[in-house]
């Protein structure tokens, strides 16, 4: 029994290839840490990006990959339904299909419009940047009608979509900071008191980057976008 | 309860093409309502309000949006029929990372074939291309990328294939010349009932393809 105990530990190898500020890489850190998920956190310097990484995931050479058991997995979405597929504790998914089709459209519509019109609002300038708020407006505007009724995206719990929007919880006040521009205002109640409630949790709690190192690293972002004329 | 299936189609659109092979695959009933997509329908804005966007997968009134979402869905539902996604949590994620792709890669990239001309063309023929061939790498050897059946990349997939005639002429290339693998694994799907009924012919595509750039000054 020793021996199979021992086999059993040894045969659960998990590694997460990330970087300290990444919100994707958070994202699946999120999920490991919900479901009490041992793992090595690999941190890349994404201008010398290390061997392991190219091997592991030779299509986008991106983090985050999750290497479970030497085997690789990339895209944050596909990393964490593969997640709530193995460990079956404190699911992000529900059971039922409607449910989860719910889940995942909305973690896209976050990945595919939301963030991106965000980006947008923080890397454009003049015409391009009006547009982009206007498009984050939009689309928070639609997040705040989904959060209505509800604590959470998933319910009373989190789900894929929560863990998809977390990085609103600690990023936007940020692009809030380094902007002097605040774009998720009192307009979206719901959704700053959703920002709150993620924020409070444990997996968000001990687990964002450090806010001041952020701030200097959009900055320098922020200039880098809008350099001075 | 009986069971009714409602899609909001619009015949050459890859993504609402998907379900159309899925819903065949698994032998599901459904009523294909085909929208005018310069004069959206009621249930269509009322059914996708935020994308207002087809395809729409309508079960028991309850709709689902997006292709891939709609697909797993399918699959989740009727899931005792010719299942499109592995058991394995790891092949599921294989292939969930390959559908993806061909959303990010195939679709867009095709796109800026027949609306782009010159360098910015070149660049994304060479981009679609080599896209392709590392599609032709996960085929492998396999008749499928499902395995022995159909599977969630190839019906992600072969909507593309209703394309390629049009991304042929509008880019003045032979796709089967550099992915003859891929085109073999094409007109190997065709042979199957529920492929051949949901893609669209190619000429007919680009006709339509052509009526777009008429419409939008593209030359």
């Amino acid at each position: 029994m020793k021996v199979e105990c021992a086999k059993t530990m040894a045969a659960e190898e998990v590694k997460l290839l990330k970087t300290w500020s990444s919100l994707f890489g958070l994202r699946v850190v999120w999920a490991l840490k919900l479901k009490g998920i041992q793992y090595d956190a690999i941190d890349e310097d994404l201008s010398n990006k290390s061997a392991l990484l190219l091997q592991h995931n030779p299509v986008y050479k991106k983090i985050p990959v999750l290497v479970h058991n030497g085997k690789p997995i990339s895209e944050s979405l596909v990393i964490l339904e593969y997640i709530d597929e193995t460990w079956k504790q404190n699911p992000i998914l529900p059971e039922d299909p409607l449910e989860k089709a719910r889940e995942r459209f909305w973690a896209k519509f976050n990945d595919e419009k939301l963030l991106p019109s965000i980006w947008g609002a923080f890397t454009k300038e003049g015409k391009e940047r009006e547009e982009a708020i206007a498009a984050a407006v939009e689309n928070l505007k639609l997040v705040e009608e989904e959060l209505k009724g509800k604590k959470f995206f998933g319910g009373e719990k989190i789900g894929l979509a929560d863990v998809a929007f977390g990085w609103l919880a600690y990023l936007i006040c940020v692009f809030d900071e380094v902007t002097g521009f605040k774009i998720v205002n009192e307009r979206y109640p719901l959704l700053l008191a959703w920002m709150q409630e993620f924020s409070q949790l444990p997996i968000a709690k001990d687990n964002c980057p450090p806010h001041d190192k952020l701030v200097i690293k959009f900055q320098a972002l922020y200039e880098k976008h809008h350099p001075a004329k | 309860m009986a069971e009714e299936v409602v899609l909001l189609d619009f015949w050459p659109s890859p993504f609402a093409i998907r379900v159309r092979i899925a819903l065949a695959e698994k032998g599901i009933q459904c009523e294909y309502k085909e929208e005018d997509l310069r004069n959206k329908s009621d249930l269509l804005l009322k059914m996708n309000p935020i994308h207002k966007k087809i395809p729409v997968l309508i079960h028991n009134g309850k709709p689902v949006c997006e292709s891939l979402i709609q697909v797993q869905y399918i699959d989740e539902v009727w899931h005792d029929k010719s299942p499109l996604l592995p058991s394995d949590p790891y092949q599921r994620a294989i292939a969930r990372f390959w559908a993806h792709f061909v959303d990010k890669k195939i679709y867009e990239i095709g796109t800026k074939i027949w609306t782009t001309k010159g360098e910015e063309q070149a660049a994304a023929k060479k981009e679609f291309i080599e896209s392709l061939k590392l599609l032709e790498g996960e085929l492998g050897d396999k008749p499928y990328f499902g395995g022995d059946n159909l599977g969630y990349v190839d019906v992600a997939l072969l909507p593309f294939y209703s394309w390629f005639y049009a991304y042929e002429k509008c880019g003045n290339f032979t796709i089967e010349e550099e992915c003859p693998k891929l085109i073999a694994w094409a007109k190997r799907c065709l042979q199957k009932e529920s492929v051949a009924k949901s893609l669209p012919d190619q000429k007919k595509v680009y006709g339509f393809v052509l009526q777009l750039k008429k419409a939008f000054g593209i030359e």
